[in-house]
């Protein structure tokens, strides 16, 4: 009973935690691009006069699409149109409950993992229910009832496939160094040092294939410079024909989804919810200082630097979706299958090698 | 393995999916008109059925990922055991790797992989013969 009480209060959390982060997310993007092109950026909606740079905004956002007429366009599929945006929204929120955000918690004899669920499978989960979303796309290009809908579900279809593969190829080295695929095995391998004093945190052991997983991974989340199946300004994408609630499934979605990109970067190559030189007693610097910590400010600490680490990497998200131009077709296509899959089966033969020769 | 979590979780997305819709319905107007629910061509009246003949490649593109992403799932129990199997189980791979290589390789020389596929040696010849014809006239 206590043990459902926990998970229940845990997933709670969690889906707070992503939702509301997902709203501050659009804050985020508008303020970001205000900043870069010299603009003050999303600052009207107030409450009571009172602006808090523009913090409003969000909320306003969200509560609009409550209020937006939400319509079928005559003759589109009626089911499918429905259904494309669960198939968005569903699986970029499911692949956060196998993301260790924090070590254990102990209060009194309770262990409580700070983890949705524990399982050996931990990256298969994250690539299946990632593999799910481009269903979401496709079925929505197809229900339109739309020609460029059509076309965009079809090139967003090509481009995630495509991308896909590289996903999970660019992985398979970090797979062989670490010898598991449970994502909490995988945190605490890389809280022990290299040479004594580095973190062995993945991007020191897999440098390429952080270089690999990063460009496939803002691909398989259709932003600029991928953003050919969608590009709101120029060429239509595959949700032109929704509104409402509908669109705005669509549009968390893609903000989710950079939230827990970020949040699947930070574990793998990052150290998680590590910390450098800091253990369950507290800090152990490699040049001889020690520094009791009691165990509540460890975990709080630990949360905090995931956390950091999140905020970190989907900053760079949105700096990167503002900075670069957009790929054309052919050079996306390119892109995948004749740069990143070649170097990408190249270092997972290398990092075999290396292992067998350092064992 | 403990999958009840994740059920739970799925429970509760599915929840906040669902609220959010309802609510939408409840508050947002239904005034759908004829105009409204037309689609929208950039403006212009749609002409023909939306469901067009597309490009083949797309095809091609979903054919070459089946058999990479297979290559992957086949990869990741490989990967997790290395270190035990030992040099055979990396040999074995290599070869594997090498076979699937060959495919890539295949399917690059024959120009599947860039998207604007140059037109065959008889085709090209086809064309400056009737453009030849053309400027002779």
């Amino acid at each position: 009973m206590l043990q459902t009480a926990i998970i229940l209060a845990k997933i709670w959390g969690v889906l707070l935690t992503l939702v509301s982060l997902a709203a501050i997310m659009t804050w985020v993007e508008r303020k970001q691009s205000a900043v870069m092109q010299d603009r003050l950026g999303a600052n009207r909606a107030d409450v009571l006069g009172l602006r808090i740079i523009g913090l409003f905004q969000p909320m306003a956002d969200g509560l609009k699409m409550f209020f937006k007429e939400d319509f079928v366009p005559a003759r589109g599929d009626k089911f499918l149109h429905t259904l494309a945006p669960m198939i968005a929204f569903f699986p970029a929120l499911l692949t956060f409950a196998v993301i260790p955000f924090g070590d254990v918690l102990r209060i009194g004899t309770l262990e409580i993992p700070l983890q949705i669920a524990n399982l050996n499978i931990g990256y298969l989960f994250i690539l299946a229910f990632g593999g799910l979303t481009i269903y979401g796309t496709v079925l929505a290009g197809w229900s339109s009832n739309n020609k460029y809908s059509l076309l965009g579900g079809l090139r967003a279809g090509a481009q995630m496939i495509s991308y896909e593969v590289v996903l999970g190829l660019s992985l398979v080295g970090l797979i062989m160094v670490f010898g598991t695929l449970q994502l909490d095995i995988m945190v605490k391998k890389q809280g022990e040092l290299l040479f004594g004093f580095l973190p062995a945190w993945g991007i020191f052991l897999q440098p390429l294939g952080f270089l690999l997983f990063l460009p496939s991974a803002i691909a398989e989340t259709k932003r600029v410079p991928f953003d050919l199946p969608e590009g709101e300004s120029e060429i239509i994408g595959y949700y032109t024909e929704y509104s409402g609630m509908r669109f705005g499934l669509f549009y968390f979605a893609e903000f989710i989804e950079i939230i827990v990109l970020s949040a699947i970067m930070a574990t793998l190559f990052f150290g998680g919810y590590q910390i450098p030189w800091l253990y369950a007693e507290g800090f152990q610097f490699p040049w001889g200082w020690e520094w009791n910590l009691p165990h509540l400010l460890v975990v709080i600490l630990q949360i905090g630097s995931f956390f950091a680490k999140i905020a970190f990497f989907c900053w760079l998200q949105v700096l990167i979706r503002w900075t670069l131009p957009r790929f054309r077709y052919d050079q996306l296509m390119r892109l995948c299958w004749v740069n990143i899959l070649p170097l990408a089966v190249l270092n997972i033969v290398l990092t075999g090698l290396v292992l067998m020769i350092l064992n | 393995m403990n999958f009840g979590p994740i059920f739970l979780f799925l429970i509760a997305a599915g929840g906040v999916v669902f609220v959010a819709l309802f609510l939408n319905r409840m508050l947002a107007p239904r005034k759908p008109n004829p105009e409204k629910l037309s689609t929208y061509e950039c403006g212009e009246e749609a002409v023909g059925s939306p469901w067009i003949r597309f490009n083949t490649r797309f095809y091609v593109i979903a054919l070459i990922f089946l058999v990479f992403d297979v290559e992957v799932l086949f990869l990741f129990p490989w990967a997790v055991n290395l270190k035990s199997l030992g040099m055979f189980a990396w040999i074995e791979m290599a070869v594997f790797i090498i076979i699937l290589s060959v495919g890539l390789a295949y399917v690059w020389a024959k120009r599947d992989l860039e998207w604007i596929k140059p037109d065959s040696d008889e085709i090209q010849a086809a064309l400056r013969q009737s453009s030849q014809t053309i400027t002779d006239k």
